[in-house]
């Protein structure tokens, strides 16, 4: 099973990198980017066949390592 | 949107105790609307009102004929000659720091920062003063990773050095660990900006970064309160810190000034946009009228509550001069930052908020700042200082006196700490003189005036839980001995104290107990406080920190003072080969919370070092003198660690040996090599100036005892003869390659 997992940060929290990636673009001549948010993208191959069990166990790493839950938030597609 | 309902339950969660919400119904005349509740909170919160600390910070000496600004403002300012002055200034990020340690440690240095550039001045330079738990655990390496890489981030990025500060672990910070960022900077002394707000119709303006929801009760929740394992959910009161745009906001800000656009200015920090807009009319005895709508906002659906209490970085609220606001928005336009008039003076002596045209806050000024709650909180001696008072140590022999040495050398207190200043940049700007762990102190030269700063922060934990007013005193005391050591005059300090919950009486006699202390010592040294932060609730679990009363002093050298004018500092290391080896002051029996007893795990639980203040400012003195007449060729306290471990790093920085030949006395020779006696240094001079240096001694007073010499490569430790340590030869013999390993490694993650 493979897990996509999406990880971006909280919408309270100032994203730099973004503000960033915006102000560029507007100054490429894409004016009308009001905002941008960068995150990470991780995919991950499980052996876990069973979906639930899988869920959980992406839970436990995005919770423990792969996102930092104090500014981060993740979601993730499993197929 | 619906007003929400004032409960009794709601003013608890705002950490409001009864008596205080009667205070604040009085105030207002009537029951206060859901966002002035949120505002006295945090305004009346022990981190924005000091209602513990204030009846006993009076104590301490705020005057001094250098100071130009006393405590109260962003930042204390000390005048160095020349039409130049030193703003500088420490505060604690403890708790932002322990939740999320990268950000809590950036966003601490951050705010430091502009506490320093409100003044009009320019950052030079930045020190920490850190505190963790014991390093072999995960967590601790966890946190102190991502500490020192958050201050690195944000104090490189800005192009500010981090010059010096100490990191010390102990088991009680393993909770609660201390992150205590200081900035300095330089401002010509007839353009210093204070944070005042007056003059009747001028604008309000904000400026930097967009408000978010983030770090919302920071100060009021995070801050004034103690860490139980619930605080993990408080989580997103931690905010984000963005140091290009500080450095925008720097530049800015300091333009503004020089085009005297501006009466004042105010960093949005703790508390944000509340206590800014009313602590700058508090201090110009008027009003402001704001309206929220014109508040850059970072998300939707923002209430007045989130948008006045948001501690979002990065922000400044300034007080213009009327008819400038197209000149201030061009400035900020220039430096790509947002700057929006949000309101204005007014003749009131009111804080009234508007958003979409109704009033949602209208508060006497006075009543959220200077008549906050004060509480002159009980106190009492807790049970654990008897037993230290009464406790006699017994000091064991070591098998080993190499060993111990190293054990020593070896432990994160007193080893190296590389792995934490080689991740800082600590020579941008091109100033810095004295690198770290090259002397006692930083060294920086001023350029525009060709003199030269010291600067330091010490506080020692572990004397201050022994005997808090004594641990103080060692800590001014050992703070003005690392400015004597390399040169400069002691002028002012700024402190950073760190305690428990002062709720509780035994934790209140501490904070009593180390503010006498530092007050006498600082008068003695003659270095005024010229402000600082006071950091409460440092507990876990109902268990406190040490107390921990951090001292940051600023010192001053004059070329023109030195016989070599073109060398006006000196360094630790020692220098050539047949250099005369000799302690200044005199070594007794202080084992009391002494690095050697904590090492090797014995009971260190006994009286601090003791300290006689006259006999401490006569080494001051002496040493000053000496360097300044070019006779020393090195000079380094000794303290932490005791005489060997001085003589180690004396070695150790100087790529050289030293040959010692101990004289007798009635001390063991363990307490005479690890004692951490006070009023001592090790220095050297050159062979055919021993007597010159000891002719000066004599004039101030102190005790002056050859050692030996420079050697190359080895460090050999001899008895010359048997005195009642019962033996006599060689007890130490170790080559630099032994004690780089001890050293070097004791912080190694």
């Amino acid at each position: 099973m493979k897990a996509k997992i999406y990880i971006t940060l909280k919408r309270t929290v100032l994203d730099p990198q973004g503000k960033a990636v915006t102000n560029a673009l507007n100054s490429l001549g894409f004016n009308k980017v009001l905002d941008t948010r960068v995150g990470r993208y991780i995919e991950i191959e499980l052996k876990e066949k069973n979906k639930q069990a899988a869920e959980k166990k992406v839970h436990q790493m995005c919770d423990q390592l792969l996102s930092n839950p104090v500014i981060e938030e993740y979601r993730f597609d499993l197929d | 949107m619906e007003e929400i309902k004032i409960t009794p339950q709601l003013v608890k969660e705002h950490g409001l105790t009864e008596e205080e919400y009667q205070r604040i119904l009085k105030f207002l005349g009537r029951e206060p609307s859901y966002t002035e509740l949120g505002l006295f909170s945090v305004m009346w919160s022990e981190h924005c009102s000091y209602k513990s600390s204030r009846v006993h910070l009076k104590n301490l000496p705020i005057r001094g004929k250098r100071v130009v600004q006393g405590p109260g403002e962003n930042a204390g300012v000390i005048d160095i000659g020349d039409n130049y002055a030193i703003a500088f200034k420490i505060e604690s990020h403890n708790h932002p720091s322990q939740v999320e340690p990268y950000q809590g440690a950036a966003t601490g240095v951050g705010g430091i920062i502009r506490d320093v550039f409100t003044m009009g001045a320019r950052p030079i330079a930045s020190l920490n003063s850190l505190r963790f738990g014991d390093l072999e655990t995960d967590l601790t390496k966890q946190l102190l990773g991502g500490i020192v890489s958050g201050i690195a981030g944000y104090g490189n990025c800005m192009g500010i050095p981090t010059v010096g500060g100490e990191v010390c672990f102990d088991p009680s910070y393993a909770g609660n660990c201390l992150v205590n960022a200081m900035c300095v900077g330089l401002v010509k002394s007839d353009s210093i900006v204070k944070a005042i707000a007056k003059g009747e119709g001028n604008p309000i303006i904000y400026v930097g970064s967009t408000t978010g929801r983030d770090g919302i009760h920071g100060a009021s929740l995070l801050a004034s309160a103690e860490f139980t394992e619930e605080s993990k959910d408080k989580r997103p009161n931690v905010q984000v810190g963005d140091p290009f745009l500080e450095k925008l906001l720097l530049e800015a800000c300091l333009e503004l000034i020089e085009k005297d656009l501006i009466v004042g200015m105010q960093d949005m920090g703790a508390a944000g946009l509340i206590s800014s807009s009313s602590e700058m009319a508090t201090r110009g005895k008027s009003g402001i009228r704001m309206n929220l709508d014109k508040v850059p906002r970072r998300e939707p659906g923002m209430i007045p509550y989130e948008i006045m209490l948001s501690e979002s970085q990065e922000r400044m609220l300034v007080c213009g001069k009327k008819g400038k606001e197209e000149d201030i928005k061009k400035i900020f336009e220039k430096w790509d930052l947002k700057a929006e008039v949000i309101g204005e003076v007014t003749n009131t002596g009111r804080l009234e908020i508007l958003d979409q045209g109704k009033i949602v806050a209208d508060v006497p000024v006075h009543a959220l700042t200077e008549e906050a709650p004060v509480y002159n909180r009980p106190y009492s001696e807790p049970k654990y200082i008897a037993k230290i008072s009464e406790n006699k140590l017994k000091v064991t022999e070591p098998k080993s006196y190499n060993k111990a040495l190293l054990n020593v050398l070896n432990s994160p207190n007193i080893g190296s700490k590389k792995w934490v200043y080689r991740q800082y940049d600590h020579q941008v700007r091109t100033n810095s003189t004295i690198l770290p762990e090259k002397g006692d102190a930083a060294v920086l030269r001023i350029k525009e005036n060709g003199k030269y700063i010291a600067l330091t922060t010490d506080g020692n934990g572990r004397y201050c839980y022994l005997n808090p007013r004594q641990g103080a005193k060692l800590a001014v005391a050992e703070a003005a001995r690392n400015l004597a050591c390399v040169g400069a005059d002691a002028l002012a300090i700024t402190n950073c104290l760190n305690f428990g919950n002062p709720e509780k009486p035994e934790i209140m006699w501490q904070f009593k107990e180390a503010i006498e202390g530092m007050s006498d010592a600082c008068k003695h040294f003659d270095t005024p406080v010229t402000g600082g932060n006071v950091s409460f609730y440092n507990e876990t679990n109902g268990k406190a920190i040490f107390p921990t009363p951090v001292i940051g002093m600023l010192g001053h050298s004059d070329p023109k003072d030195f016989k070599n004018s073109d060398v006006p500092f000196c360094t630790e290391g020692f220098k050539d080969e047949g250099d005369i080896i000799i302690l200044l002051g005199e070594t007794k029996e202080d084992m009391g919370g002494s690095e050697y007893l904590y090492v090797h795990k014995k009971d260190w639980k006994a009286a601090p070092p003791s300290l006689d203040l006259d006999k401490e400012l006569n080494l001051h003195n002496l040493l000053r003198e000496s360097i300044r007449k070019g006779l020393l060729k090195s000079a380094h306290d000794c303290s932490d660690g005791g005489l060997a471990v001085a003589l180690a790093e004396s070695c150790l920085t100087g790529n050289q040996g030293a040959d010692i030949q101990l004289p007798a006395n009635k001390l063991s020779l363990a307490v005479h090599l690890f004692s951490e006696t006070q009023s001592r240094a090790v220095v050297t001079v050159k062979y055919d100036e021993v007597e010159a240096l000891g002719a000066l001694a004599k004039k101030h007073n102190t005790p002056c005892t050859v050692l030996g010499k420079v050697q190359s490569h080895d460090l050999s430790i001899s008895l010359k003869e048997r005195g009642t340590a019962g033996r006599q030869g060689n007890v130490i013999s170790l080559t630099l390659e032994d004690m780089q390993k001890a050293f070097n490694t004791a912080i190694n993650l």
